[in-house]
Formats: structure tokens, C-alpha cells, sequence
């Protein structure tokens, strides 16, 4: 019994993953097929932006701030809370910033496609638009996971500044320390290679989120129990996907770091 | 048993449809499904709920890919037409769903834009204007327009889902279960909107139901589905009194 639970198990993933490879290749191929969406791709893009702000500010002002104020009595024993701003803005820019943002987007915009396409999957207005000579992929996958695709990294930069303001008040909580010398101190040790790995996961990241919320939307079935599941599934396995895709990303940027070195 | 074997002269029928199967996970939901269609003629297809009977106009859209048979509307096989025949065909035959389909997060008034503007049928917008007002007053709901579907009753939705399929003007309507989880005052206003359609618009239907009351205000010919098959066809009040048991039983009970 045991060995048919592991087998069908087996069998489902592999199924998923059949899926969502065919729904990624019917992705790519309506991408490059006119007519092209750009009033709902720029709608989608706004909603994305301005469904997260708020959430995405209060986290990652938190993250700078308990951040900082969790690491500064470590560097203070072995002296060296002058490199604060710069151990801070390196685990902020690199790992921290990119990773947490994703999680925030995948839980708060994964569900959100995921329930809105699985609602209109079971209330049969994706097959309304189908049957309207709407393009159902053109129009609702193609636009919302171009627009995950491209603003989660401006969202990855934004949470980035945020937190280190929060990191700036945190700092100065007990010290004194000016606004541009902060930023000296952040910038000074972050470098292109730094930078440039960690936004290009974050293009990734986005694009892991789009596709898996529009997959498990676009095919929910069972009425509103499987919008639930849609919403719930779309989160787990982006969450997955990003935590995956984190760990290949640092693998190939240090690969880089030494090719370039 | 397939009673609409012998279609009649090719040139009147807008749809024919010769032997068709369709199976879901091996469960054979159409077994030999024959049927025609002709000019501004309303066929009912009556039948139990969940034996097919939704299938069978999806098929006829293209939303759903029959096994095997032939499909012909407007004298093309749908299974051979690419995207563009498809969508052409699509603005030809509207299709009101059972749970009407309006998109939630749009309002009534861009509901019935949507088919127009993705068409591209109509751009200057007061002519757009024109034919919404038209469309919402022919349903009697014109004070709707700017309020979201949310907001409004079953029978209301039921009115802008045909307004939305109307504003098209289709030559083929397909109604799914038009009548499905309305009040029997507004059950009867929306079969006679569906004859009122016929009349005015002069549109082939084809009316998915299994409320009488419909059949019999909207048919001017039934067919019976029951276990894949057509198992009887004639008016009303032929079905009524027919020979067969089951089909007396279907009218009795209801």
C-alpha cells in the first residue's frame, strides 16, 4: 500500500510537471504571437505594483531594522560595527531582499491569479472569453506573467531601499551616524557581481510566480473548493520553485565570481 | 439509436452533426449523436441533468474536441478550421452559459464592449455606445449598465448574458440550462426573450434544458438525450404522448 501511495505520488509530480512544461511552451509560443496586450499587460503590471507596496514596505522596513539590530551586538564584540552597514546591505541585496520579496509576491500575487483565473475557470468565463475570439492565454497568462516577470524586480530594488532605511534608524537608534555616511558605508562593499546575480534571479523569481499562479488558475476544477486548492497550490509551489531557483542562482553566481576572478 | 440520421437538404442546415462521440476518462458521455440545425429554427435538446447535453453544444464551439464523427456549421467541419476560422465561427454563434459568465471584475457596460472591441467589429465609440444601449433594451435592463455583475439578481445576469451574446448578432445562439436556478415568473420571461430572439433576429437556436416550461414556450422541435443517445425527437406535443414509457415517464414526473 505504501509502495502504490509512493507511486501515485510519483505519478502526480510528474503529471504537474508534464503540465506546466506544455503550459509554459504555449506561453513562450503566444508571447511572441500578435496581437500583443500591452492595456492589460500595463493594467496587470499596476495591479502587481500597487497590490503589494504596502505589504512589501512594512516587511522590508522591518527586515532592515531587525537586521541591524540583531547583528550589531555581534559586531560590536569583535569591534567591528563600523563594517555594520555594509555586512547589512550585502545579506540585504543579495539574498535577503530578493528572496523575501518573492515570498511576499508569491503569497499575496500567486494566490491572487491563482483564485481570480480559478474563479473565472469554474464560472466558465474563461470559456466566455474563448468563445468571445479572445485568446484566453494571450490575454490573461501571457499579460500577467509578463507583468510578475518584470515588476518584481523593481519591487526586489524598492524593498532593497526600504530596508535600508530601516537599517539607517536602526543604526541610529543608539548612535549617530549621517545619512550619506551610511550609504557610503552600505555601498562601499557591494559590487557588480553582487548586484547583477541577484537581479537577474529576481526576473526568475517573477517569472516562477506568473506561470505556477496562471497554471493552477487555468486549470482549477471542482467548483470553489478548487479555487481554494488553485490559490493554496500556486503559493506552496512558487514559494518552492523560489527557494529552488535561489539555490541554483548562488550556485552559478559563485561559479561566475570565480570565472571573472 | 440516432434519430436525425437522414439530414435534410445540406443548404438549409446552419449545423450537422453526423455520428459524433465523445468519452471522458473512458466514460462515454455522447455515443452516436446526430443532429441538424436549420434556419432560424429552435431546437430543444432535452435530458437529464449530467448526461451530456452541455458537451454537445461545446463541441459545437470548438471548447470541447470530439473522438470521432463529423461536425459541420456553416458547412465547414469545425475540427478543421485554425484559429482564425475558429474565431470567425465564434462571432457567428454566441453561446449563453449556464452560469451566465459575466466577468466579475468588469462592469455591465464593459461586459458587452468586450466582444465588440476584441472583434474589432466597431471602434468609433459612439456607435459602440449605440449598440449596447440597443442590446441592454432589448433585454429590458438599460438602467443596469454601469453596475457590476455582483450586483445583480439571477435573472438580471441571465438578461445581460444574452445581451452580451445578442450585440454580436449572432446567426446561431446555443443557450446552456437558460432557465437553471430561476423562479418560475422569471423562467417564463426568459423563454419568451428566447423566442422573442428568434423572431426579431431571426437566429438558429439550440436550447440545452431539462425545465418543460422552456421546451415547450422556446422548441419548435425537441430531441431526448438519454445514455449518449438521442432516444426520441419530435414537437412538444408529440413527446408528450409518445409511445415510449421512459419519454411519457420524463413529462409525467416533471
Amino acid at each position: 500500500m505504501q509502495k502504490n501511495l509512493t507511486n501515485n505520488s510519483l505519478n502526480n509530480f510528474f503529471i504537474e510537471l508534464g503540465g506546466l512544461t506544455r503550459f509554459t511552451l504555449q506561453f513562450f509560443r503566444e508571447l511572441f504571437r500578435p496581437p500583443y496586450e500591452h492595456k492589460e499587460f500595463l493594467r496587470q503590471a499596476y495591479q502587481v505594483g500597487l497590490n503589494t507596496l504596502p505589504l512589501i514596505s512594512i516587511t522590508a522596513f522591518i527586515m532592515g531594522l531587525v537586521l541591524t539590530l540583531q547583528s550589531k551586538p555581534v559586531m560590536a564584540e569583535f569591534g567591528a560595527e563600523y563594517w555594520l552597514p555594509g555586512m547589512v546591505s550585502v545579506s540585504i541585496v543579495r539574498e535577503i531582499g530578493p528572496v523575501i520579496t518573492a515570498l511576499i509576491c508569491a503569497g499575496k500575487i500567486g494566490s491572487g491569479i491563482g483564485a481570480e483565473l480559478g474563479s473565472m475557470r469554474v464560472t466558465e468565463q474563461i470559456d466566455a472569453m474563448e468563445v468571445s475570439g479572445t485568446n484566453p492565454i494571450k490575454y490573461l497568462v501571457v499579460t500577467r506573467v509578463l507583468a510578475t516577470t518584470f515588476m518584481i524586480p523593481i519591487l526586489v530594488f524598492y524593498a532593497d531601499a526600504i530596508s535600508f532605511y530601516g537599517s539607517y534608524l536602526a543604526v541610529n537608534l543608539q548612535d549617530f551616524l549621517s545619512l550619506p555616511l551610511f550609504l557610503n558605508l552600505a555601498f562601499d562593499p557591494l559590487h557588480f557581481n553582487d548586484l547583477m546575480p541577484a537581479t537577474i534571479k529576481t526576473f526568475f523569481f517573477g517569472f516562477a510566480i506568473g506561470i505556477i499562479g496562471c497554471y493552477k488558475g487555468y486549470y482549477a476544477q471542482n467548483g470553489t473548493e478548487g479555487v481554494g486548492k488553485a490559490a493554496n497550490s500556486a503559493v506552496v509551489i512558487s514559494s518552492l520553485v523560489i527557494f529552488i531557483m535561489d539555490l541554483i542562482a548562488v550556485q552559478l553566481a559563485d561559479l561566475f565570481n570565480v570565472f571573472i576572478r | 439509436m440516432s434519430f436525425e440520421n437522414n439530414i435534410s437538404e445540406p443548404g438549409e442546415n446552419v449545423i450537422e452533426i453526423n455520428h459524433l462521440e465523445k468519452s471522458f476518462n473512458g466514460l462515454t458521455v455522447l455515443k452516436d449523436i446526430s443532429l441538424y440545425l436549420k434556419r432560424s429554427e429552435n431546437v430543444v435538446v432535452l435530458g437529464k441533468s449530467g448526461i451530456g447535453k452541455s458537451v454537445l453544444i461545446k463541441c459545437i464551439v470548438g471548447l470541447i474536441q470530439p473522438d470521432s464523427g463529423s461536425l459541420k456549421v456553416f458547412g465547414k467541419e469545425v475540427s478543421e478550421m485554425n484559429a482564425k476560422e475558429l474565431n470567425n465561427l465564434r462571432t457567428k454563434v454566441g453561446f449563453i452559459f449556464q452560469g451566465n459568465a459575466l466577468y466579475d471584475s468588469m462592469t455591465v457596460r464593459e461586459n458587452l464592449e468586450f466582444p465588440l472591441r476584441r472583434n474589432k467589429i466597431l471602434k468609433d465609440k459612439k456607435e459602440i455606445e449605440g449598440l449596447i444601449v440597443d442590446a441592454l433594451e432589448n433585454v429590458g435592463l438599460l438602467d443596469a449598465m454601469d453596475k457590476m455583475p455582483a450586483e445583480l439578481s439571477g435573472g438580471m445576469k441571465k438578461r445581460i448574458g444574452l445581451a452580451r451574446t445578442l450585440i454580436l448578432k449572432p446567426e446561431i445562439i446555443l443557450y446552456d440550462e437558460p432557465t437553471t436556478g430561476l423562479d418560475p415568473l422569471t423562467s417564463k420571461e426568459i423563454s419568451n426573450l428566447i423566442l422573442k430572439i428568434q423572431t426579431k433576429y431571426k437566429a438558429s437556436s439550440i436550447v440545452i434544458t431539462h425545465d418543460l416550461n422552456c421546451a415547450k414556450i422556446t422548441s419548435n422541435r425537441m430531441l431526448i438525450l438519454q445514455d449518449g443517445v438521442f432516444l426520441a425527437k419530435g414537437t412538444f406535443e408529440e413527446l408528450q404522448n409518445s409511445d415510449n414509457e421512459w419519454v411519457r415517464s420524463f413529462f409525467e414526473m416533471a
